[in-house]
């Protein structure tokens, strides 16, 4: 059995997301820096139909040979087929509906999959100030659907987020469709636990698949709210060495 | 037009001053935000969609009252410790801050730049944002009844940013990661453009644009003045002093000690590129 860390997990389980939404034809990502660009790469080199990836800088149909460390490295830009003012990327790219799949993270999520990126207690006097929100709240309303990739903990899992920077299912089914929100929301949340899905008559999140060797034990103790399994609780397939040796030579610039 | 960076601030940028130095990751103007360090301007508003390193500086040595912005972290890195510890703890002084999204962000720069009042989106629907910040409202669609975001046009007294080059006549050329360069500069009252190289003629270059001369109040050549920034065709990002500043800018003491050495403690960016040794 190969060996691989947790990110290698979540990115590797997010490369395999991508590459079956590509060949649905859904392949157009708009994706940040860090875990999601790397998914990404990764199923541009593993699967036949590439994601085209789009980037906030205004890079449209990156192709970098290595991994980049900022979404301003000058590598995406030489190798893209469009790159375009960041009025543009928002207003014409993603406002506009071109965009399949959006991608977030941050540091708490609800159990419908509302983030905050914003701040840690109140506001006004905040106990941890986070960067904020950057283009998650138009990515969360507006692309077709959105994959979370963030890793699971009690502390970050919780049942009331204290900032809501970008919308999922808000309180719960219906209310994106009340806001007039355009987009699919949330469809994909990958921990490094499990896989977790909202529930089509709900929208509450639930977890639709372990890691091998994680319990649902491990996964409810990093769950701050009462986490619900799907009956056909399924097991993610582990990284094939293919997988893990195509990931590791992507190693950033 | 063309001037030295040390007049440009001095005679461009004052005390109480709304300033954009905008990049977004591509073409930050560090070398005029040390200058605007070293001359000690006070009580500034900053705008920028993505503060980084040069605003930690500024908003860590006290020039900064007021922060408009959409995020705030060390790309790549963490945390911007200067506005986290002036956000936290209220040092060295309160910062005022005024909150967006990228996309709110990027609408108030073009209703600026095309001088309307205000700019909309389909944008923050959902989101708390709204309840803490009072420049985001919503206009309806006189034609189709929807309701929209609106936001304010952001109209900077000074808008600077970093380019590649410029002519003799101070016509300037940007090329690769665009960001909003083009609509700080046409969106503020007056502007600095830091550049590459000053040459006779402007070569074509693919997908360049070109501000024109009689939009940009001073031209100052300063090689390098994006570092640890870039500018496509002259240098690459330096990751590795990204990732340096979080531990000098996570201590108030090593930070201070960092900005009077290599900031206040030289003349001119040419001084501060021999003292930090890129």
């Amino acid at each position: 059995m190969a060996e691989y860390t947790t990110d290698e997990l979540m990115i590797v389980n997010a490369a395999r997301q991508l590459g079956a939404l590509a060949a649905a034809g859904k392949s157009r990502c708009f994706v940040g820096i860090g875990l999601p660009s790397t998914a990404a790469n990764l199923a541009r080199r593993l699967y036949p139909v590439e994601p085209v990836l789009i980037y906030e800088s205004g890079c449209i149909g990156s192709k970098p040979t290595r991994l980049p460390l900022s979404i301003g490295d000058g590598e995406l830009a030489e190798t893209s087929d469009a790159v375009v003012s960041v009025p543009e990327i928002f207003a014409y790219w993603l406002q506009a509906g071109r965009v399949d799949i959006g991608f977030l993270s941050g540091a708490q999520l609800d159990r419908y999959a509302n983030i905050n990126s914003t701040v840690i207690g109140s506001y006004e006097s905040p106990k941890t100030r986070l960067p904020g929100a950057g283009g998650a709240p138009e990515i969360a309303a507006s692309a077709g659907a959105v994959m979370v990739i963030m890793r699971q903990s009690a502390r970050a899992f919780v049942e009331r987020c204290d900032f809501r920077t970008s919308f999922g299912y808000g309180g719960g089914k219906g209310d994106r469709e009340r806001f007039g929100l355009r987009g699919g929301g949330p469809k994909w949340v990958i921990t490094d636990l499990a896989l977790m899905e909202p529930d089509p008559d709900t929208c509450e999140l639930v977890v639709v698949a372990l890691h091998p060797g994680i319990t649902r034990d491990q996964v409810v103790a990093a769950t701050g709210w009462a986490v619900r399994f799907a009956d056909d609780l399924e097991t993610t397939a582990e990284p094939t060495s293919g997988e893990l040796d195509t990931l590791r030579r992507l190693q950033p610039a | 037009m063309i001037t030295s960076l040390r007049d440009a601030v001095a005679e461009l940028v004052h005390d109480g001053d709304t300033l954009a130095l905008e990049g977004f990751t591509h073409l930050i103007p560090h070398a005029a935000g040390h200058e605007i360090i070293r001359q000690q301007r006070r009580n500034l508003h900053v705008v920028r969609m993505t503060p980084d390193m040069v605003y930690d500086q500024l908003i860590g040595a006290g020039c900064v009252t007021k922060l408009t912005f959409s995020w705030g972290g060390n790309p790549g890195v963490g945390s911007l410790q200067r506005f986290r510890d002036a956000v936290e703890n209220q040092w060295p002084h309160p910062l005022e801050i005024e909150e967006h999204s990228h996309a709110g962000m990027a609408t108030r720069y073009a209703a600026g730049a095309a001088g309307l009042p205000f700019g909309m989106l389909r944008g923050y629907v959902g989101t708390d944002l709204p309840k803490h910040t009072t420049t985001i409202k919503t206009v309806q669609c006189p034609f189709t009844g929807e309701v929209l975001a609106a936001v304010p046009a952001i109209n900077p007294d000074v808008g600077i940013i970093h380019a590649q080059r410029a002519d003799r006549s101070g016509n300037v050329q940007i090329w690769g990661l665009l960001g909003v360069q083009k609509e700080a500069v046409l969106a503020s009252t007056r502007s600095i453009v830091t550049v590459e190289e000053i040459v006779d003629e402007l070569p074509a270059v693919p997908g360049a644009i070109v501000l024109p001369a009689w939009v940009v109040s001073a031209v100052c050549h300063v090689p390098g003045g994006a570092h640890p920034s870039f500018a496509m065709g002259f240098s690459v990002r330096d990751n590795a002093f990204y990732k340096a500043w979080d531990a000098i800018s996570k201590d108030r003491d090593a930070f201070t000690t960092w900005i009077d050495k290599h900031v206040v403690g030289t003349a001119d960016f040419a001084e501060y590129r021999e003292s930090v040794g890129f």
